[in-house]
């Protein structure tokens, strides 16, 4: 498998950059919209709700500080949710390419993490450029959103690929995954901090492996300090167990797929 | 030293009562699935490097599933493909491209599968461009191209480069004339040069230039596997709807099969060739007028009969025919017991070789609606040049040729 990524490595490359192409094709702004979305969605939230969570926020004595929390806790979500969305579509999408031509699939979920973590640098790219201007400055700490990208790249891709195969079979999952994504979004601590919740409900969302990644951004974006170790190894303890499940299900699947597309 | 071989392969869509019963199997669970259904089964056949091969059938006979495996899009349920060296092919009348990239970029991108070294994809897209010929289009997204304009580039993709085995379904009909003439070419070279083929198509011509054999296929199975003037006598003689015809095949005596069918209500008795002395021959001399004579009987009264024939040449290329349908010569209400002598003359206005006649009792223009009596090979003839001046061709259009010599 991995072998086949190499040898099909500028197919992937090509894909890549045929994928940003086509996003650009016929709109003004092209790839901009993904940038443009998440931050749209950070200016209402904080237009809305600043005056009623803003307070809340401990330790901060910014004006803008909920805003840059908020952009904070977009960025790692809107990785996961990409991912994740272009996982379940993965094999419907690429259904003309899967029947016509005789390539190895495993390059299908690389080209999607990758063109995924190049709109995900554009979102972050944005951010940093927003930042000083809201008057955070940036801070070594800011390196460790090297190993939370990539937790949350891998907790995305196994989950999205899991989800993608199944879909093949059960379309019924592309309908009930973004209601249950709308649900998980609100369940994790992004548009409001964890501790505005009450004791008991708090213990319920730490269970959501997205909470504690979501909590690593905002901590190294929002305060310039490393995250909590737990922001990575609970979600990677996840990653253990969905990866492997996931490979298995593509490569049983892998021989049925083209029969039901 | 095989180029391809499929050995005892079998593909079946398997139903399960529920999607969770598949996912079931994946994880070893014994689980049965209600229904498989076979699309293909048993089949079983060799090729050579360089051989080039027709694969024909009807809609759904499982030609395109097969394809496909040999591919390698689609697996095997049974049994085992193996083929030896790259395979190219154009499936169901493309490549997978995207409408929203240009042709270019449609063309890298299907490059960059076909081929890992950069620079030989790069050297290909040259070709590529070249060789489909669609100008500043090539620079435009798919989307407004013709469906030809796209045959061209999808065909210019497949043939860049050359693979050890070259698939390619219907795709030789797409194109006009200019592009098609191209395309034969390109597929000899590549034949010539040891490419073996493997094509799908309807187009007899097509199929018997191209091909040094065919194989048929219906109902999943392969029935016909031979020299593609037999296999396509034989499909031909089965496409007739609603009864399923009895097809015989018998050797003529240079080892031809002579494929005849129909449903039996009238026959064809006695057929001969005649010169304008009334002497039977087999030879004939080009030019010369000539009599075909046949005696048909029938057997059980139809509603109309109508006797066709057709002139064709070694490969089983249809010279001429026509039929008594179009001459407004149709037989109506003829009841058992009748017999008819038909008497057709023709100047033999064919170049040197060998033909062979073909006649069918149908009931109207096709031989699609009824089918009493059809023969392949119901006789063969020899035209020989006695007293024309020396020509090339299959056709004799004697000219006139006057040369003048201009003052210079």
């Amino acid at each position: 498998m991995v072998a086949n990524l190499w040898i099909y490595r500028h197919f992937i490359l090509n894909s890549v950059v045929n994928e940003i192409r086509g996003r650009f094709a016929r709109s003004k702004l092209g790839g901009m919209w993904l940038v443009i979305h998440p931050l749209m969605q950070v200016a209402i939230y904080a237009l809305i709700l600043s005056k009623l969570l803003a307070a809340k926020l401990p330790g901060v004595e910014s004006t803008y500080a909920y805003a840059v929390y908020l952009m904070a806790g977009m960025l790692g979500w809107t990785l996961f949710n990409e991912l994740l969305n272009r996982g379940l579509n993965l094999f419907i999408e690429n259904a003309g390419l899967i029947k016509k031509m005789n390539f190895p699939r495993v390059t299908l979920p690389a080209i999607a993490t990758a063109s995924s973590l190049v709109s995900g640098a554009m979102l972050l790219l944005a951010m940093l450029l927003l930042f000083p201007l809201l008057g955070f400055g940036f801070s070594l700490a800011m390196l460790w959103l090297i190993p939370l990208i990539a937790v949350v790249t891998a907790f995305g891709l196994a989950l999205g690929l899991l989800l993608g195969v199944i879909n093949v079979f059960l379309r019924d999952l592309g309908q009930a995954t973004p209601v249950v994504l709308q649900v998980w979004f609100w369940f994790t601590p992004i548009v409001y901090p964890l501790d505005i919740l009450p004791e008991a409900y708090r213990n319920v969302i730490r269970f959501n492996p997205m909470c504690s990644a979501v909590n690593g951004f905002q901590r190294v974006l929002v305060y310039g300090e490393p995250p909590e170790m737990i922001s990575l190894i609970y979600p990677a303890a996840f990653v253990a167990v969905l990866m492997p499940i996931a490979v298995l299900a593509f490569r049983r699947a892998d021989e049925e797929m083209a029969d039901l597309l | 030293m095989k180029s391809l071989s499929v050995q005892n392969v079998g593909k079946a869509y398997r139903t399960y009562r529920s999607e969770w019963h598949r996912f079931a199997r994946w994880a070893g669970l014994p689980v049965k699935p209600v229904d498989e259904h076979w699309v293909l089964r048993g089949i079983d056949f060799d090729v050579r490097p360089g051989e080039a091969v027709g694969l024909i059938g009807r809609n759904g006979a499982g030609k395109s599933t097969l394809l496909k495996m040999l591919t390698g899009t689609l697996r095997p349920t049974e049994g085992c493909v193996s083929v030896n060296g790259k395979v190219f092919a154009i499936l169901e009348l493309g490549m997978g491209f995207n409408p929203e990239l240009t042709g270019r970029q449609n063309a890298a991108h299907a490059l960059s599968v076909m081929e890992a070294d950069p620079r030989a994809a790069a050297a290909a897209m040259e070709y590529v461009e070249d060789f489909a010929e669609i100008g500043e289009y090539f620079d435009r997204p798919l989307r407004v191209y013709s469906s030809g304009m796209q045959m061209r580039v999808a065909f210019s993709v497949v043939t860049a480069m050359r693979p050890e085995i070259l698939i390619i379904d219907e795709a030789l009909a797409v194109g006009d004339a200019y592009f098609q003439h191209k395309s034969f070419d390109r597929i000899r070279e590549f034949r010539d040069q040891n490419t073996t083929l493997l094509i799908v198509s309807h187009d007899r011509s097509a199929v018997q230039t191209l091909c040094d054999r065919a194989i048929m296929l219906a109902d999943g199975a392969v029935v016909r596997d031979g020299p593609p003037e037999e296999v396509f006598d034989y499909y031909n003689a089965t496409l007739a709807e609603n009864v399923a015809p009895e097809v015989t095949v018998t050797r003529h005596d240079d080892g031809r099969a002579r494929t005849s069918s129909g449903t039996g209500e009238a026959k064809v008795s006695e057929i001969g060739l005649y010169n304008r002395r009334g002497e039977q021959v087999e030879a004939v001399g080009v030019g010369e007028t000539i009599e075909l004579r046949v005696r048909v009987r029938v057997y059980e009264a139809v509603e109309s009969l109508v006797l066709g024939y057709g002139v064709r040449d070694r490969l089983g290329q249809v010279m001429y025919g026509t039929n008594t349908w179009h001459t407004n010569q149709v037989i109506s209400s003829p009841s058992g017991g009748d017999e008819y002598e038909f008497s057709i003359c023709f100047p033999a206005n064919f170049g040197i070789g060998t033909y062979s006649i073909q006649t069918a009792l149908v009931d109207r223009d096709t031989h699609l609606s009824a089918n009493y009596d059809w023969q392949d090979l119901a006789l063969v003839f020899r035209v020989e040049n006695f007293d024309k001046t020396a020509f090339d061709g299959c056709l004799w259009n004697e000219p006139t040729i006057e040369v003048r010599s201009l003052a210079s």
